[in-house]
Formats: structure tokens, C-alpha cells, sequence
């Protein structure tokens, strides 16, 4: 019978209704785009630094797990880590942020890459020709309209879209590994080298060795970093997302507070009247709150749905630079988020609707 | 003014109410003694501001007395809380209002279903003798319209219908022909009298109305916070 009284009030006012449930589905979906986007970015990440082929990454000391580092190795030390036993290729790449560090360009040694990845699959175009060419994966390609043979501005210069190759290779654009040098001034240097191994059973091995030989260099194998690669491992982004979710709750609070209160003055007589009946004050709260409970329940299937929305409007403008996951597994959390910021907006308007004169109510137009 | 009647279902001693608003008080009842005997229909009568709202308002629990003793179905309204006077309301009176009071996104069925369920009963079927009373009520055929679909007269009787769906030891009615034409409030009242004969339903009505209040057993007559005459209707006089 309460929810029978909670639908029939929801329901004879959709404006209101509708209103609430949007106020409750917004912090819904930045909670659940801030995470999808996290997650989404790092197992992009995660896929083209799997895309390389490599068994081990060896980087320079107190470089970033992740976003893009200078060139703080020294460039002969490819070949060096390329006689280690069991090295059967190594390659050093460059890598310099662009578009506010969101995606980078990558210098790469174009043969070297090639045997260790398998080589790029081209869709449109050719390899490098010239040293302004330049190489773009398929979303970044979308995300910038442009095709083989277009021109590209990146990093102040102009750029010969020489092909458009499939994504999953480590980065989303590529140049000529001693082109970048160049430009960044760090000739003789790379940011990373990979090195794939003869046999990938040898990796732990390898990487034991290395780390002997090459104390206070990070050196991962391939799945270690990409088991990294997750939001809990980035205590930044913990926090932030926290902080999101915090201010998620914030917005839902509000919202529901003013409309429940709204909707408890609007109903001030209908409150007067079960109070007549010899509704208790405990049917009066729990019949408040499980109207905020449905509206709470409306906001986060709503919000689920606004980020599946947010994807697609995001695959389709910077698929390249945005790829946001759809994260299942947080619908819980944004579902409790919004539960919770809807109970504590409706509690003052019940304790108000509790605390009504019942004679005040019923005379109440 | 009191009466002496055997075994009342309802006792008014010495009561007193007053209003405070800032620094204002407002004595709304300044010593009223009442008796109703179990199965009476008390009619209660007075120019607006006699406190007869006030009275009413007490013995249905919606409000504590000042001062005296309110007895109502056994229980000591006068010494009860918040939480004694809202069972009183569950369980033992129920109010019929000038408004009608419906709940209005609610059909005239949910309406008395929530009734039902608030007092703790079983709403999923009405049982036979509820359903003579729909019948005698007619608005068996109307249960599943909402108030604004039904004309005064119907509100008023689903109104009455979900007061007497809980089986109230007492039902007080508060101008309820107040908001009808004279064919409905006619009718209503005949309904009144006519639950009063054949249920033995106890019946409080406040009424401005003299005419109206003839369909009572008695009539108090109230002014200026105290009851002034108690008279018996010509039409049970006799």
C-alpha cells in the first residue's frame, strides 16, 4: 500500500518527478563517465603498450607509470640492452605529449618497431617516404577528419599524413624516431625501450637480471605494467574520483532536499490526512523516503543510461583521445551514491512532514 | 452542562484548551463536561469560535486538551502522548470532513484501502458487511474513480465509507454536509441516521446547521467555549 501511495504521488506529478530524477541521474553519470573514462583511458593504454609485441619495458629513473616522459635514457643503451642474453630484439621510442597531454606522438625506429610489433596494418596510405611524414591510427583519424595525404599540425609543424594504420600499437600517432629527437632537442635519447625476449617464459628471468645490472631503473615485464595500468594503482586518480563522488552526492542531496521539500509542502493536507487516518509518524517517514528511494532508483538507471550516451557521443568526437569503458561493475557504487544522497535529502522534509499539526495540515489549502 | 448517561463511550470533564500565538492565548474551551453513551448520535451545534471544532478535535486525538479529562473508548486522552493519541485514531474514531479529505491521486478503493492498512486490517478484499455498507452508500459501482471524478455527494460518502471501513468505535463528522447542495446533504444525513440505526455506530457531527442537527439523538448547543443547552431532537423525542 506504501508504494501503491509512492507511485500514485510520482506519478500525478511527472514534472516534478522527471525533474528530481535528472537532478539524481547527472552526479550519476559524471561519477560513472569519470570512472569509465579512467578505466577506459588506462585500458587503451594498456592495449597499445600490449600492441608493442615487447616482453619488458625498461625506463629511465623516476619516470611516470603513466602520461608521457622525456627522453631521459640514453639512446645507446637500445643496443647495449639488445646483446643482454635472451634479447632477441630491442627498440627505443620517443614520446611527446600534445592537444594539453591528453595523447602524445611517438618517435619511433620504424624497422625496429615493425619486427618487434608485427608491423602496422595499413587502412589508407604507406610507411614513412619523407621526414615530415607522419602515421595515424584509425580513431585519431576520425577524431581529426583527416586521411593519407591530409596535412596534420602537431606539435607546431605540419605534417604529411603519410597512412593511416589500425590502432593498438602503442600510440595513436607516430613520426621518425630521429625526427622528434630533433624537434624536442633530445637527440642521442629515448623515453622507453622494449625488448622482446627469444622465449616469453624467460621474462622473469631476464628481468631479474637486468634489475641486478641496472639498479634504479624501472624495469617491468610487459604484464606487469599492464596490470598497473588500473585506477587503483594511480592514487591521484583514487582520490579525484572520490572527490567526484563526493560532490555526485552533494548534487543528489540537494536535489532531492529541494524537492522532496517541495513535494512534502505540496502535500501538506494529503500528510494531514493520513495523520487523520492514524498513520504513525514512522509510516509518514518511511512513506517520504521511499518516494526518495524510487526517485533515487529512476536518477541512477537514468544516469546508467546518460553514459552509455556519453560513449557514444565520445566514440564519436575523440574516440582517439577519450575512450570511456561502460564499468558495469560501478553501477553499484553510483546506485548506492544516488540512495544515499536521496535519503539524506528527504529526511529534513520528513522530519518536517512528521512534526506537522495534524489540524494545521488538514486546514492547509 | 453535562448529561448523565450509563456507560459512556465518551467522558468530558472539566475540559479546557487554550491556543497560545506570541504572547497571545486564545481560551478556545474554558470547562466543558460531556457524556456520550455507546450508539449515540450527538449532534453539536454553535456559532463559529464556540470551540466545538476544538472539542471535536480532542476527542479524536488530533489534538491534546489543556486542562481536564478526556476519556474516549476507554482510553485517557488527557494522559496519552503523541503516539497513544495517533492509536486512538487508528483504531477506535475516525473523521468524516467538511472537504471530504480524500487522498486524490488515490482511487475511491485505494482510498479506503489505505485506511485499512494504516489501522493494520487486511485491504486486499472488503468483507461482506463492508460491502452492505458500500452498497447502502452506493458507491459500490464508483470505487474505482478518483475524487475529482466523482460529484460531492459521492466524495462525501467515500469519505464516510473510508471511516467506516476500520470499524470505528466512534465516527465524528465535521460539517460533513457542509460542502453539498440540500439534496446531497439530505441524503448524507439520512445515511448518518440510518448507520447510527441499524450499525449502533456511535456518531459525533458538528454542524452549523439546526435543521441538520435534528438527525442527532441530542444536541449540544455550544458558545463561547462552554456548552450552553443540551436539548433532544424533536424527531427522537417523540
Amino acid at each position: 500500500m506504501i508504494f501503491k501511495l509512492v507511485w500514485e504521488n510520482v506519478r500525478v506529478r511527472p514534472v516534478r518527478t522527471l525533474l528530481s530524477i535528472l537532478g539524481i541521474a547527472i552526479p550519476v553519470t559524471l561519477i560513472l563517465i569519470l570512472i569509465g573514462l579512467s578505466r577506459g583511458v588506462l585500458e587503451d593504454s594498456a592495449k597499445r603498450t600490449e600492441g608493442v609485441g615487447a616482453d619488458i619495458i625498461f625506463r629511465a629513473p623516476s619516470s611516470s607509470l603513466i602520461g608521457f616522459n622525456a627522453a631521459g635514457l640514453p639512446a645507446r643503451l637500445v643496443g647495449a640492452l639488445g646483446r643482454e642474453p635472451h634479447v632477441v630484439e630491442a627498440t627505443g621510442v620517443v614520446n611527446q605529449p600534445i592537444a594539453g597531454g591528453i595523447d602524445g606522438v611517438t618517435g619511433i625506429d620504424i624497422a625496429a618497431f615493425n619486427r618487434m610489433s608485427g608491423g602496422f596494418t595499413f587502412l589508407e596510405g604507406h610507411t614513412f617516404e619523407k621526414p615530415d611524414d607522419i602515421l595515424i591510427d584509425q580513431y585519431y583519424a576520425a577524431q581529426s577528419h583527416v586521411h593519407a595525404g591530409s596535412r596534420l599540425n602537431v606539435l607546431n609543424r605540419n605534417w604529411n599524413v603519410a597512412g593511416v594504420v589500425e590502432p593498438g600499437k602503442l600510440s595513436h600517432l607516430f613520426v621518425q624516431l630521429p625526427v622528434l629527437q630533433d624537434m624536442v632537442g633530445a637527440a642521442g635519447k629515448v623515453s622507453q625501450i622494449y625488448l622482446k625476449l627469444d622465449r616469453a617464459d624467460n621474462t622473469g628471468r631476464v628481468v631479474e637480471d637486468l634489475k641486478r645490472k641496472y639498479a634504479g631503473y624501472p624495469i617491468y615485464s610487459m604484464k606487469e605494467l599492464v596490470s598497473l595500468l588500473s585506477v587503483n594503482n594511480i592514487p591521484v586518480l583514487r582520490t579525484f574520483i572520490n572527490v567526484v563522488i563526493g560532490v555526485g552526492v552533494a548534487i543528489g542531496f540537494l536535489t532531492v532536499a529541494s524537492s522532496m521539500y517541495m513535494a512534502v509542502l505540496q502535500r501538506t493536507r494529503e500528510i494531514g490526512i493520513l495523520k487523520s487516518l492514524g498513520a504513525t509518524k514512522g509510516f509518514v517517514v518511511i512513506l517520504i523516503l521511499t518516494e526518495a528511494c524510487l526517485l533515487g532508483l529512476g536518477g541512477t538507471i537514468l544516469g546508467i543510461a546518460f553514459s552509455f550516451g556519453t560513449k557514444w557521443i565520445m566514440g564519436i568526437f575523440v574516440p582517439a583521445s577519450l575512450p570511456q569503458a561502460i564499468v558495469p561493475s560501478r553501477w553499484p557504487l553510483a546506485g548506492m551514491v544516488a540512495l544515499v544522497a536521496a535519503v539524506l535529502g528527504a529526511l529534513y522534509p520528513a522530519l518536517l512532514a512528521v512534526r506537522q499539526d495534524p489540524i494545521e495540515a488538514l486546514a492547509y489549502e | 452542562m453535562s448529561s448523565v448517561i450509563p456507560e459512556p463511550v465518551i467522558r468530558v470533564r472539566g475540559l479546557r484548551k487554550t491556543y497560545k500565538t506570541g504572547k497571545v492565548s486564545v481560551e478556545a474551551l474554558r470547562g466543558v463536561d460531556l457524556d456520550v453513551a455507546s450508539s449515540e448520535f450527538l449532534s453539536i451545534v454553535g456559532p463559529s469560535g464556540s470551540g466545538k471544532s476544538t472539542l471535536f478535535h480532542i476527542i479524536g486525538g488530533l489534538t491534546p486538551p489543556t486542562a481536564g479529562e478526556v476519556v474516549v473508548a476507554g482510553k485517557n486522552v488527557s494522559t496519552v502522548g503523541d503516539a497513544g493519541r495517533t492509536e486512538l485514531r487508528r483504531k477506535q474514531v475516525s473523521f468524516v470532513f467538511q472537504k471530504f479529505n480524500l487522498l486524490p491521486n488515490l482511487t475511491a478503493r485505494d482510498n479506503i484501502r489505505t485506511a485499512l492498512y494504516i489501522s493494520g486490517l487486511p485491504t486486499d478484499n472488503f468483507d461482506p458487511a463492508f460491502r452492505n455498507i458500500l452498497d447502502l452508500l452506493g458507491i459500490s459501482e464508483r470505487l474505482d474513480h478518483r475524487p475529482s471524478e466523482m460529484s460531492g455527494g459521492e466524495q462525501q460518502r467515500v469519505a464516510i465509507a473510508r471511516a467506516l471501513a476500520t470499524k470505528p468505535g466512534i465516527l465524528l463528522a465535521d460539517e460533513p454536509t457542509g460542502n453539498l447542495d440540500s439534496r446531497n446533504s439530505l441524503a448524507v444525513l439520512n445515511l448518518l441516521r440510518d448507520l447510527n440505526a441499524r450499525l449502533n455506530q456511535t456518531i459525533l457531527m458538528i454542524t452549523h446547521n439546526v435543521e441538520a442537527a435534528a438527525f442527532g439523538h441530542r444536541t449540544v448547543h455550544m458558545g463561547d467555549g462552554r456548552i450552553v443547552e443540551t436539548t433532544v431532537s424533536k424527531l427522537n423525542a417523540g
